[in-house]
């Protein structure tokens, strides 16, 4: 069973490896972007680190709804609504419960993950983080040995954004130019995912 | 690069610490990250509020005042600002007449004014919403974010805000906010890369001997790359890209822009090959400025907006206004 704590170590997980690449992610988003999704997130995962340590919610879906709004209060940018969205509307799908399984949270954050395409309007093959978060949820399963594939899930599917040419956000002004080139959203999605595995180990 | 700053992470709170010391007339709340007309909310007037990323000065912070904008909300560096900025500047200059926000067309920019108009209204603020999108750079289709916001965001704040000003109801404010996006095209040019502070050295690559078509004012690297063009050979290009995307059938205003770094030695000069391109393809012009408006940091080029204005915009355009830098009239 999961409870806040994990939760919790999940965020302080995705703050430290985000400290980690930021600066691949700028690096990244220099090419098709605009030179600042790491320092961005950076920002952001600072900010739930901190809310987190002022108030702690007993709930997983507490902190994730807390962490999400956080992220839209603090971000700014496309990547702060939507990460804020994808957490908010996975501590939603998961109440007010104290523990939730591993399989639970697999379908709310399939829904999670939901939202964020219809915020952005985007679908798989647009070169966006959907292209690591979707293979991702889809690998999980009711264990959480299956944080793992889901990690080698986005791992891939963050790669495989590189051929791709962008349809939506900053980088799609580029046109074919943005061929080549690893989406910054999908490596950041793969890290939150990456992060997911590293809370249970 | 050398920059004239402190520390990446203070710029922008250090640049609203030096607004609020050189105008007295704003009020500038450095922490929420707020630019207001210090008379705001303004008794029978519409409130507009517009914000962005920073490093586009003197847009928006520049043109908050009486006949232009009521707030502005600036966020990080080339970042859109966060909901919570623009509810609480709705909130700050809404006399019971709504509120309009300006928003220019980028996912990030659309995203937050949409949550924020939904706080808004939470606390009772009537709000309407305006995209600018005037860059013809961009193809606008199902396969790209759509067309940016640039320079039509100048034209489209002075305008509404001299009808707000004037005392018209929300959505007379937001009809000619319409009017004037939907009149605009625009076309840059960079000849340098920019800098960010956070990241410290260029966005992108540009080899000396080249300029970028079709940039946008983050750095966001054109287009399409060429061997350097003259002056002259860049006014056509740009007036051409333009034109072919819109025709005006009337007078236009022309906003010769800067991005930053491109002296205005060059960009007069400039302007003169725009009006002469104008000329021999028979388009008249109403009004021209010329400066540094809608920048994107340290990036040398330029870039040309024009606007097709009838009676009524015109009057509007000509209209009083009181901004840190924009102001003629009264």
């Amino acid at each position: 069973m999961l409870d806040a704590d994990f939760f919790r170590r999940w965020l302080s997980s995705c703050a430290v490896l985000v400290d980690r690449e930021a600066e691949w992610l700028t690096e990244l988003d220099s090419a098709i972007g605009d030179a600042d999704h790491g320092s961005n997130l950076q920002r952001g995962f600072a900010a739930v680190t901190a809310v987190l340590e002022k108030e702690s919610p007993n709930a997983p879906g507490a902190v994730l709804m807390l962490a999400g709004r956080q992220l839209i209060s603090s971000v700014g940018g496309a990547s702060g609504p939507l990460y804020g969205t994808l957490l908010r509307r996975t501590g939603k799908a998961l109440g007010d419960v104290a523990e939730v399984t591993p399989a639970q949270l697999a379908e709310a954050l399939r829904m999670g993950v939901a939202a964020v395409a219809q915020l952005g309007g985007a679908k798989a093959g647009d070169k966006t983080m959907l292209d690591a978060l979707e293979p991702a949820v889809a690998a999980l399963g009711d264990t959480t040995d299956s944080f793992a594939a889901a990690r080698d899930a986005a791992e891939q599917g963050a790669l495989a954004t590189v051929p791709m040419q962008a349809h939506k956000g900053r980088a799609s002004y580029l046109g074919e130019r943005s061929i080549g080139h690893q989406d910054p959203g999908a490596t950041s999605s793969a890290l939150i995912v990456a992060a997911l595995a590293e809370a249970v180990a | 690069m050398r920059m004239l700053i402190n520390v990446p992470e203070t710029v922008v709170a250090d640049a609203l610490r030096g607004m609020a010391a050189a105008h007295p007339e704003l009020t500038v709340d450095v922490e929420n990250r707020l630019i207001i007309r210090r008379d705001a909310p303004v008794a029978g007037m519409v409130g507009l509020v517009s914000g962005g990323g920073s490093g586009h000065e003197p847009l928006h912070g520049g043109f908050v005042g009486p006949g232009m904008l009521s707030a502005a909300c600036p966020g990080e560096v080339f970042t859109s600002p966060v909901p919570d900025q623009m509810a609480r500047a709705a909130a700050a200059v809404d006399s019971g007449e709504g509120v309009l926000f300006i928003v220019k067309n980028y996912t990030g920019d659309v995203l937050n004014f949409d949550m924020a108009v939904e706080l808004a209204e939470d606390e009772g603020v009537r709000l309407a919403k305006v995209l600018v999108d005037d860059d013809v750079a961009v193809t606008d289709s199902l396969f790209t974010a759509g067309r940016r916001g640039t320079g039509a965001t100048l034209f489209v704040e002075k305008i509404a805000g001299a009808a707000a000003e004037a005392g018209a109801p929300l959505e007379r404010v937001e009809a000619i906010a319409r009017q004037v996006n939907e009149s605009s095209r625009s076309f840059g040019v960079a000849l340098s890369a920019v800098t960010t502070p956070a990241k410290g050295t260029p966005t992108f690559d540009l080899p000396a001997g080249e300029l970028e078509l079709g940039i946008g004012i983050h750095g966001e690297p054109g287009r399409e790359r060429r061997p350097m063009m003259t002056s002259r050979e860049i006014a056509d290009f740009v007036v051409n890209a333009v034109l072919e995307d819109r025709r005006p059938a009337g007078p236009v205003l022309v906003l010769v822009n800067g991005m930053g770094a491109t002296p205005l030695l060059e960009l007069y000069g400039f302007n003169a090959e725009v009006q002469r391109t104008l000329t021999e393809r028979g388009v008249a012009v109403a009004r021209t400025l010329v400066g540094n408006y809608v920048t994107s940091l340290d990036m040398a080029g330029c870039s040309v907006t024009l606007c097709q204005v009838d009676e009524e915009l015109l009057r509007l355009w000509d209209a009083p206004v009181q901004t840190a830098a924009l102001r003629w009239g009264r």
